[in-house]
């Protein structure tokens, strides 16, 4: 066993005797469910709920197996373990994804139980990855870090694992269920297109609490989660939420697949009765067996005290120097650096989106790499975005030019978070079994279309986001650009929206005309922004020029000719 | 021979114990190539995929067994459809994986 010793290193949640034997006593289960359905025992049809529920899906060319990281916060030892099983029974490198996790794409059947022992080592798992229950909880990649940090959503998503893995009125929901926490002025998580959104805040004494927001979601029926109640006090925090889960597992509908969300709920009821019913509910279960203890809180917050700090200035006298050096670094340190809260500490962000590569795949060599200096620079310690990059949340400022001479010598240098080039895309036709159209061409097209860094920081921040089915893996509805990949009579065409927006100031983009072929969609991608840059104003992002002169002159610069 | 429209049809599924694409040859054999697998009429395809889907099932062989599509260009047989060609070759974004990267 090689598990993550709490102290010298960032907050990792480290498994107790509990968690650890429960872990483990689900790998055997599996590895006896697996073995009765290769002697058939079990049929395809009682098995796949199974398998799923182990994170195991039959995609195009073989399982794909979802491990989960939860928050999305993980060590470079797990992320070690990673890189081996991805060696061992893999084809040598992995998908970080929108939902924070990791996917292998050529898994076996047969190997998949000596994987998950694997995982296990390491305190990992692939539960709650897939089937219709409380999925791996996401969060804001800076967690912890961040200087507009208000409250750590790391406490309450452990706090939620710990709560949904194992509760039995959660195991067979209506469809899945997932929730967002953040706890920043800035929302990073994309809280409100979540089934549950939460805004961690404190009110005027200081105390934590919860805004919540109830009913987001992207796929076939895009929603913004609606406002439930804009405060639930911390102890009331789980008994709030099973009172939501417990009106879904009510109401929801359980006829119709494609009106299962809970964001078909609270529209179909209102959200004047659905608040009605959660009220009801929480009146009912609150008291002292759903109050959250502060004890409980405060055990599980120590899991995630803050890394030994050393006392540093505020900025860094080697950092300038490099960057006065260095006009590639410097780029770099704009643009994918990020300032901490901690005196002479930054964050970085590794792109997992080279120029032309596919968004969020990295071989096994570069996982191993980055473990590597993760241990280095981060005291051992790092997180996938749900923008598919990998985060070293606590960089020494002097450092971050060592740090990133060895990402660039990797590869993983690139400078675009948050700008063009830094595309969310699902894996689309070329793996999924359930998409329409290829999605990592598209990404590998625009990326190289838009790789120019000089180019990318005039454009600005600019997000594009691309899916190859209605599902929304790529959440195309809230990318500045969106962009849906449909089949029409066999050929691949893809719908172009705009004006999503993922941030608090949620927006679904709207569609801009008739879906164009994968040439015509990266040339009219490209008018897009000339469109753009010809008519913003000083300081104005793409959303906001968007806004200011609405859909017209974009429209008719694709579609003049028509 | 080819049903009146031209459109002939070939029987995949997923081998149960890794996943591996197959395809349903002539004499009933799953192998690992679609240059290999029969290709049948719309009237030879309707028992002939309920013979596999009984065969595969029965015997754990395979799961999710289903007829596609096939159409002749420059004389080879290919999948009409852009997914059972990616299935048969492997992702078109890296063309070191799959069975294309066996051929």
């Amino acid at each position: 066993m090689n598990h993550i010793a709490p102290g010298a290193r960032a907050g990792i949640y480290h498994y107790d005797a509990i968690d650890r034997r429960f872990v483990g006593e689900r790998v055997e289960q599996f590895r006896k469910q697996v073995d009765r359905r290769l002697a058939g025992e079990l049929t395809e049809e009682e098995f796949k709920p199974i398998r799923l529920m182990n994170g195991l899906y039959l995609q195009l060319h073989a399982y794909m197996l979802r491990i989960a990281v939860p928050y999305g916060v993980m060590s470079a030892v797990q992320l070690r373990k990673l890189a081996e099983i991805g060696r061992t029974y893999d084809k040598g490198y992995g998908h970080f994804t929108t939902r924070q996790n990791l996917q292998y794409n050529w898994i076996k059947l047969e190997d998949t139980p000596a994987i998950l022992n694997a995982l296990a080592d390491v305190d990992m798992h692939a539960l709650q990855t897939s089937g219709n229950c409380v999925r791996n909880v996401t969060t804001d990649q800076f967690v912890g870090a961040a200087k507009d940090e208000v409250v750590d959503g790391r406490v309450y998503a452990e706090i939620l694992r710990q709560w949904t893995t194992l509760h039995p009125e959660f195991t067979y929901l209506p469809r899945k269920f997932k929730i967002a926490i953040s706890g920043a002025a800035s929302d990073r998580a994309a809280v409100r297109v979540h089934d549950v959104g939460l805004l961690a805040r404190r009110n005027e004494a200081g105390e934590a609490g919860f805004t919540f927001y109830v009913g987001g979601g992207l796929g076939r029926s895009p929603f913004i989660g609606k406002l439930v109640r804009e405060w639930v006090a911390e102890e009331d925090f789980v008994a709030y939420l099973e009172a939501i889960l417990r009106v879904y597992n009510q109401y929801g509908r359980r006829d119709n697949i494609y009106k299962a969300r809970i964001k078909i709920l609270v529209h179909e009821l209102g959200l004047e009765k659905f608040k009605a019913e959660v009220e009801e509910e929480f009146a009912r279960l609150r008291g002292p067996k759903y109050r959250l203890d502060p004890a409980i809180v405060a055990e599980i917050r120590t899991h995630f005290a803050p890394p030994p700090f050393e006392d540093l200035p505020e900025t860094s006298d080697a950092l300038a120097r490099a960057k006065a050096e260095n006009p590639a670094f410097a780029n770099w340190v704009a643009v994918n650096v990020a300032e901490h809260k901690a005196p002479g500490y930054a964050i970085a962000t590794i792109s997992l989106k080279p120029p032309g590569g596919i968004p969020g795949d990295a071989t096994c060599d570069q996982m191993d790499l980055i473990a590597d200096l993760a241990e280095r620079y981060s005291f051992g310690e790092l997180r996938v975005s749900h923008v598919q990059n990998i985060v070293l949340a606590h960089v020494k400022q002097d450092e971050l030019f060592a740090l990133w001479q060895q990402l660039d010598a990797a590869g993983l240098g690139t400078a675009n978070a948050g700008l063009i080039g830094d595309i969310i895309a699902c894996p689309g036709l070329d793996y999924c079994a359930l998409a329409n159209a290829r999605s990592i061409p598209l990404a590998q097209a625009l990326s190289a279309r838009f790789a120019d860094p000089v180019r990318q920081r005039t454009i600005g921040e600019l997000g594009i986001k691309i899916s190859g089915c209605i599902n929304a893996c790529g959440h195309h509805h809230v990318g500045a650009i969106g962009i849906l990949g449909v089949d029409k009579k066999g050929t691949e065409f893809y719908q172009i929206t705009v004006g999503g927006d993922p941030t608090l100031t949620t927006a679904i983009g709207d569609i801009l005309g008739p879906s164009l072929t994968e040439e015509e969609t990266v040339d009219a991608i490209e008018a897009i922004v000339e469109v753009y840059l010809a008519h913003r104003t000083e300081g104005e992002r793409f959303l906001d020029t968007l806004a200011r002169v609405g859909h017209g002159p974009f429209k008719e610069r694709i579609y003049a000719a028509d | 021979m080819p049903s009146p429209d031209g459109t002939l049809h070939a029987i995949t599924a997923n081998r149960l114990r890794d996943g591996v694409v197959v395809f349903l040859a002539a004499g009933g054999a799953w192998v690992e190539s679609f240059a290999d697998a029969a290709l049948l009429t719309k009237a030879e395809a309707e028992p002939a995929l309920a013979a596999a889907k009984a065969q595969a099932e029965g015997d754990q062989f395979g799961v999710d067994v289903y007829a596609f599509e096939v159409e002749r260009a420059d004389g080879a047989a290919q999948p009409v459809k852009m997914r059972e060609r990616i299935r048969a070759l492997g992702p078109s974004v890296r063309l070191d994986l799959g069975k294309q990267a066996a051929a």
